[in-house]
């Protein structure tokens, strides 16, 4: 591989393989540098001290910190499933229909994911302080209501594109075979159409759970002195210092976002050999 | 199949229509709607604000004050995309014509930071730019033993956080990715035979690059510019954790109007003039590509 095998094979090539390592030194050390020093029995984080998981065992004492990685979970799965619901009759209602309106929708559609953060964080916060207050006395969960319902609003679009990119591989010989055999609108829906769209579900549904636990801009504007998120509280903590504690509370993120990312990228995966098969 | 009328099955249609139909109007465009409502109004009271129809806000929103920041905001995430272009072209080139399993580890390389929490990635760059950080303390390692002996003075620490190469720096760390995925798609598409033709025919590397390889790629050149410039306009983090008093953007203004100031209004005028921004970036991607669709289909 030392040498260029084709005038294209800008991989062998010195001065593009030097960029690279550059860029990846660039993406990768401080992330690295971030997880390393979680691991230092020093509250200065500058030079290494020696192993020590105690920052871990810190951060399992911390009753806030964990509240608020309760309060990520449970704002990740309640809107992961309204926006699987929401975004799979889109994807559906786009792919089925032809209706007046239609190509007006799909631009719409498209806006939640382009429209920066900052505006619809702001734009949530007035919505749901002087025109629909979220009442704060609520019971937990019910109190997380509002930044749950914000979630959904940016995550719905996401999962429409994926559950419609997964319909635009389907079978229309399969609906006309179930039609002629008998089967009405519901059947062919429910037994057809839904097993087919199972990967693109997880698909989607992976993603809205990633995009809302990672979310900080929109949460940062919808969020009360009761329903703080984990990275809300994170961000509290990085404005105060930066210390060994954050380092690992920020490992953790990292590993959860980087095993659900796997997860589905192995499920796309696998979804995409078996066509290929 | 083809798209069936709405009428072959209205229980159907009606119960997949009116979900997302509901959602959008009442939680995406309501509030939305809301904040440009309040873009004309004023405060009465500090919670009670009237809806005048004035364009007071605005007028603010353009003094040199706030225009100063809102054009800071632009050169910044111009600067930005500037940079994550010249980086990331050669790294989605080498993608784009490498082996497949080659192909697949350094999409997932690029990949993997970019679905790492943004605020993480932020800290991570504040850990070490810092005072304290790990490139200062190397510098006065180095320093330490190659120029004190030498009769240099003591080791100054370098200024990289609080200012704006840090808020730089962060900016082109975040966004990246959103350059080279573009790139990589436009560049994988590309036939392979013009830019061989090329290299035979007496062109170098570079003369290709920039004659053959840039105009062909040119619409996706277009979108990684326009979605590395979006994001990077609007950003919130790298300057509210990086910056410094003075490398603040429009992001951070609009947030002081809503959480400290309290002055709603004005916030609100603010926030649409990011997101009009914002529609003209798109407005210009969508005109290239529909330019470059026509040469396509006169060619």
């Amino acid at each position: 591989m030392g040498t260029p095998s084709g005038p294209l094979d800008y991989l062998a090539r010195w001065p593009l393989r030097l960029w690279l390592a550059g860029v990846g030194l660039f993406l990768y050390a401080p992330l690295l540098i971030l997880i390393v020093f979680s691991f230092n029995d020093s509250r200065r984080t500058t030079a290494w001290r020696g192993f020590t998981t105690r920052w871990y065992a810190s951060l399992f004492e911390d009753g806030e910190l964990l509240a608020a990685f309760g309060n990520s979970l449970v704002i990740a799965l309640v809107s992961t499933l309204i926006a699987l619901a929401v975004g799979t009759a889109t994807a559906l209602l786009l792919w089925r229909f032809r209706f007046a309106g239609k190509a007006a929708l799909e631009a719409v559609l498209g806006l939640p994911i382009v429209v920066p953060e900052i505006a619809l964080g702001v734009a949530f916060l007035v919505f749901f302080t002087a025109v629909v207050p979220w009442p704060a006395e609520l019971p937990w969960p019910l109190n997380l209501g509002a930044i749950i319902l914000a979630h959904a609003t940016f995550s719905f679009s996401f999962v429409a594109l994926v559950v419609r990119a997964r319909l635009a591989s389907f079978d229309m010989a399969l609906i006309e075979a179930a039609r002629d055999l008998g089967a009405g609108e519901w059947l062919i829906l429910r037994d057809i159409i839904l097993p087919h769209l199972v990967p693109g579900l997880v698909a989607g549904a992976l993603l809205a759970f990633t995009l809302s636990l990672d979310d900080f801009v929109i949460t940062f504007f919808t969020s009360g002195p009761d329903t703080i998120t984990f990275p809300v509280k994170v961000y509290a903590m990085v404005r105060f210092s930066v210390t060994p504690a954050v380092n690992a509370a920020s490992t953790l993120l990292i590993l959860l976002t980087a095993l659900l990312t796997a997860l589905a990228l192995w499920l796309q995966g696998a979804d995409l050999g078996k066509e290929a098969a | 199949m083809k798209e069936q009328p709405a009428r072959s099955a209205p229980l159907l249609f009606t119960l997949l229509a009116v979900p997302p139909l509901a959602w959008l109007l009442l939680l995406f465009a309501a509030p939305l709607a809301v904040i440009w409502g309040y873009s004309f109004g004023e405060n009465r009271t500090l919670i009670d604000i009237a809806i005048t129809g004035s364009w007071a806000n605005y007028a603010r929103a353009l003094k040199p004050l706030y225009l100063a920041i809102l054009l800071k905001s632009l050169l910044f995430a111009g600067i930005t995309t500037a940079i994550c272009f010249i980086v990331g072209l050669p790294v989605a080139l080498s993608i784009a014509f490498a082996g497949p399993r080659a192909r697949l580890a350094l999409l997932v390389a690029i990949m993997l930071p970019f679905w790492t929490n943004l605020l993480i990635r932020t800290y991570a760059l504040m850990a070490i730019l810092r005072t304290e950080g790990q490139i200062n303390s190397l510098a006065g390692a180095l320093w330490g033993t190659v120029a004190v002996p030498l009769g240099a003075g003591p080791f100054e620490p370098l200024p990289l956080i609080n200012n704006n190469f840090a808020v730089l720096v962060g900016l082109v760390y975040v966004h990246l990715p959103f350059m080279v995925l573009p790139l990589y798609a436009a560049l994988d598409r590309l036939d392979r035979s013009l830019i061989e033709a090329s290299l035979d025919l007496g062109a170098g590397h570079l003369a290709t690059l920039w004659r053959v390889v840039v105009p062909l790629a040119l619409p996706g050149i277009v979108s990684g510019i326009i979605i590395t410039f979006i994001p990077a306009l609007g950003a919130y983090l790298a300057p509210d954790l990086l910056g410094g008093t003075n490398s603040q953007m429009i992001a951070n203004i609009i947030e002081r109007q809503f959480r400290s100031a309290n002055d709603w209004p004005f916030g609100a005028a603010l926030s649409f003039l990011l997101m009009y921004l914002t529609f003209i970036a798109l407005a210009v991607q969508a005109l290239a590509q529909r330019r470059s669709a026509a040469r396509e289909a006169q060619g």
